[in-house]
C-alpha cells in the first residue's frame, strides 16, 4: 500500500515514542502517507490504522482534525496563503487577490486542469515574511507579492513541464 | 531558505539571537559562540537540580509562551520522588497570529534549545523529552532532526552524555496545522496521537501530563535562555530586565513597520525604542493601534503604546498582555471593525467546539462583526458582542476563550466611535483599509 521508503520513514517515526505508544506516530505517518499518494484515501488511512495497530476511526479523526490533511484529491500543487491580520496587513489581502484572480478560482476551489488548489490559511508563525504561500505544505514561500506569485505560478508549471516533482 | 542579512540583526541586547548569519546553526557554530558550555559546567560541577532550579527562580524568568508563569517555579512543581517516566516538552507550535521568534530560534540557533531543553530535563530528572513543532514550517523542523542528529553524534544526548553517567534523550515532533494545539494540554493529546482537544485541569500536567506521566511543558524562548542564565548566573538574567521581568525577549514586530521581523531586547524596553528598531512606521504614517502581545491581547491604542515599556507588568498596567511578544502594528488607514473581524473569524475557525460557551459564542461574535462590517450592524449590537464576551470568557476549558473574547471588548473598548459609524453610516471611517 505504502512504498518501502515510507514504511522505512514511518518506522524511524515510531522509534521516537514508547514501545506501547505507537500512535503518537499517526501525525507523521499520515503526512508520509500524503506526500507518496497526494491525498489520504480511506484505504490509505486504513493501511495506517492497520500499521500502527490504532482503530481506523481513531486515524480518521485525526486526519480530519488538522487542517494540513487532504481528505479529498487536491490539485498537483496546493497552494496554501496565510490572511491573518498580521498578513493582510502587510499585504497579503493585495496578494491573496492577485493568486485567486490569476488562476480563476477562490479559496477552497481548485483550478479545471487540476493543477492548483488554492486554500486560505491561518498564521503559519512567519508573519515577519508576509505575504506567505505554503506548497504542498512543505515549502514556505516568503514575501509573495504579486510579481512573485506569478513567478512561483510559472516555476511550478515548468516544473511539471519538464516532468520534475515538486 | 536563508533571509536577507538585514533580519538576522536582532539588536545590540540580544543573548539568545546573537552572532548568527542564517548559515552558522550548527553543532560547531554554536560550540564556537560558547555552546554547550553551560551543560557540561552542570554535569562536571556536579551541580544539584535543587541549584539549577533555584538559579532560574533567581533569574525571574518568565514564560515566553503567553501566559509568562515563572519558570522556575513552574519547574519546581515537578515531582522530584517520582519514580517512574516524567517528560519535558517544548511548545513550538508557534500559531499566536503574529509571532515568528521560536521559528527564528530552530532554524537559526537549533542548538540553543536542545541545551535548554537538557538542562531542564537535568533539573527535573526527565529522560524523554518532545519538541513540538509547528506544522507550517516544515524546513525548520528538517533543521531540528538535523540538529539533534549533531547533538545525540557529539554525545550531547543520549545515554551517559558526556561521559557524566547521566542520560537523556530529545525527540521532535510536528504538527499539522491546528493552532488549538499550541495550549499545552491539547498539545498533550496530539502528541499521544489523538485530535487537539485541550483537558480539563486540573489535575494539572505536572502531575498528569504525556500519557499520564508528569510533564513540564515550556516554550521555545523559555528554554533558549536557560543556557545563559546557568553562564552568567541568574541574578545577572533578572539585571538585564526589572525586577520580576528577567532578561530579555524576542518580539516578533509585523504589520504597518518599515522592517517587520524579531527584534530581541532587554525587557523594560520603551515601545517606541522598540518602533524604531523595526524601522518606524511604514511610509512615514501615524500609529493608530497596536496589539502588544499576539491577537488574543487587547489592542491598545497607539498613545498609550508610545508611553508603555515593553515588559509584563508595564503592558498589563497599560491594559493588555506581553502574551507571546507579537506586536502587530496598524497605521491610521486602518480599519478597526475590519482588523476585528478577520480575528474573530480565525478565533470560529479555530474553536475545538468541546465548550458551548466557546463553540456558539466565537461563530456569534464573527457573524455580528461581520454584519456590522458589511453595513448590516444594528444600534444594539455593541452591547451585544460585548455581552456575548464576558458570556465566554472564564466560563471555558481553555483559554482560547478568552483570546477570542478580550480582542472584541478591547476593539470595542478603545474604537467604539468606529464601530459606531459603521452602524450608523453603513461604511467606513478611515479612507483605506486591511
Ligand atoms: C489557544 C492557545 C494557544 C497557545 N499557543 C501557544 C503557542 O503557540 N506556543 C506556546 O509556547 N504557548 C502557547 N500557548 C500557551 C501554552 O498553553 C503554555 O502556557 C505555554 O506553552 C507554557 O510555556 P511557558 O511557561 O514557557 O510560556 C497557547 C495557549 C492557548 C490557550
Ligand atoms: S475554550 Fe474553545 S478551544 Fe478551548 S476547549 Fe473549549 S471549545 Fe475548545
Ligand atoms: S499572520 Fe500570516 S503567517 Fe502569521
Amino acid at each position: 500500500m505504502l512504498s518501502a521508503d515510507a514504511l522505512a520513514r514511518i518506522d524511524r517515526e515510531i522509534a521516537k515514542y514508547p514501545v506501547d505508544q505507537k500512535q503518537s506516530a499517526v501525525m507523521s505517518a499520515l503526512a508520509i502517507a500524503q506526500d507518496e499518494k497526494g491525498w489520504l484515501a480511506t484505504e490509505t488511512m486504513d493501511f495506517v490504522a492497520a500499521y500502527l495497530g490504532m482503530p481506523p476511526i481513531a486515524v480518521y479523526e485525526v486526519a480530519t482534525f488538522y487542517e494540513m490533511y487532504n481528505t479529498e484529491p487536491t490539485g498537483r500543487f496546493k497552494l496554501t496563503m496565510c490572511t491573518n491580520l498580521p498578513c493582510a496587513l502587510q499585504g497579503a489581502t493585495e496578494a491573496a487577490k492577485h493568486l485567486q484572480d490569476t488562476l480563476g478560482v477562490h479559496f477552497g476551489e481548485s483550478t479545471a486542469d487540476g493543477l492548483f488548489t488554492l486554500k486560505e490559511g491561518e498564521c503559519m508563525g512567519a508573519c515577519g515574511d508576509a505575504p506567505v504561500v505554503l506548497v504542498n505544505n512543505k515549502r514556505m514561500c516568503s514575501w509573495m507579492r504579486p510579481d512573485k506569485i506569478d513567478g512561483l505560478l510559472a516555476e511550478l508549471r515548468a516544473a511539471l513541464g519538464s516532468g520534475a516533482r515538486s | 531558505m536563508n533571509a536577507p542579512a538585514e533580519f538576522l540583526d536582532y539588536g545590540p541586547e540580544a543573548i539568545i539571537m546573537t552572532g548568527l548569519n542564517g548559515r552558522n546553526w550548527r553543532l560547531d557554530d554554536y560550540v564556537r559562540r560558547g555552546g554547550y558550555d553551560a551543560l557540561k559546567k552542570i554535569l562536571a560541577s556536579k551541580m544539584s537540580p535543587a541549584e539549577v532550579i533555584a538559579e532560574i527562580k533567581k533569574s525571574g524568568l518568565r514564560g515566553r509562551g503567553g501566559a509568562g508563569f515563572p519558570t522556575g517555579l513552574k519547574w519546581s512543581f515537578m515531582p522530584q520522588q517520582f519514580q517512574g517516566e516524567k517528560y519535558l516538552v517544548c511548545n513550538s507550535d508557534e500559531g499566536e497570529p503574529g509571532t515568528f521568534k521560536d521559528r527564528d530560534i530552530m532554524r537559526y540557533n537549533p542548538h540553543i534549545l536542545i541545551e535548554g531543553m537538557a538542562i531542564a530535563a537535568y533539573a527535573m530528572g526527565c529522560k524523554r523529552a518532545y519538541n513540538y513543532v509547528h506544522g507550517e514550517i516544515w524546513d525548520t523542523y528538517e533543521r531540528c532532526e538535523h540538529a539533534l542528529d549533531e547533538a545525540y553524534k557529539a554525545g550531547m544526548l543520549g545515554d551517559n552524555i558526556l561521559g557524566s553517567g547521566w542520560s537523556f534523550h530529545l525527540y521532535n515532533h510536528h504538527g499539522y496545522g491546528a493552532y488549538i494545539c499550541g495550549e499545552e494540554t491539547a498539545l498533550l493529546e496530539s502528541l499521544e496521537g489523538k485530535k487537539g482537544l485541550p483537558r480539563f485541569k486540573p489535575p494539572f500536567p505536572a502531575s498528569y501530563g504525556l500519557y499520564g506521566k508528569p510533564t513540564t511543558i515550556n516554550n521555545t524562548e523559555t528554554f533558549a535562555a536557560v543556557p545563559w542564565i546557568i553562564n552568567n548566573g541568574g541574578e545577572a538574567f533578572l539585571n538585564l530586565g526589572r525586577p520580576n521581568n528577567g532578561g530579555t525577549k524576542i518580539f516578533s514586530v509585523s504589520g504597518d513597520v518599515a522592517r517587520p521581523g524579531n527584534y530581541e531586547v532587554r525587557l523594560g524596553t520603551p515601545f517606541a525604542t522598540l518602533l524604531e528598531m523595526a524601522g518606524g512606521m511604514r511610509d512615514g504614517r501615524t500609529l493608530k493601534a497596536c496589539i502588544p502581545g499576539g491577537s488574543s491581547m487587547p489592542v491598545l491604542p497607539g498613545e498609550i503604546m508610545m508611553a508603555t515599556d515593553m515588559d509584563y507588568d508595564s503592558i498589563a498596567k497599560a491594559g493588555s498582555m506581553l502574551g507571546s511578544g507579537a506586536v502587530i502594528v496598524m497605521n491610521d488607514t486602518r480599519c478597526m471593525v475590519r482588523s476585528l473581524l478577520r480575528l474573530s473569524y480565525f478565533y470560529f475557525e479555530e474553536s475545538c467546539g468541546q465548550c458551548t460557551p466557546c463553540r456558539e459564542g466565537t461563530g456569534w461574535l464573527w457573524r455580528v462583526v461581520d454584519r456590522i462590517e458589511h453595513g448590516q450592524g444594528r444600534n444594539e449590537d455593541l452591547d451585544l458582542l460585548v455581552s456575548v464576551s464576558d458570556n465566554i470568557a472564564g466560563r471555558t476549558i481553555c483559554a482560547l476563550g478568552d483570546a477570542a473574547a478580550l480582542p472584541v471588548k478591547s476593539f470595542i473598548k478603545h474604537f467604539r466611535s468606529e464601530f459606531q459609524h459603521h452602524i450608523d453610516h453603513k461604511q467606513c471611517l478611515v479612507p483605506a483599509y486591511v
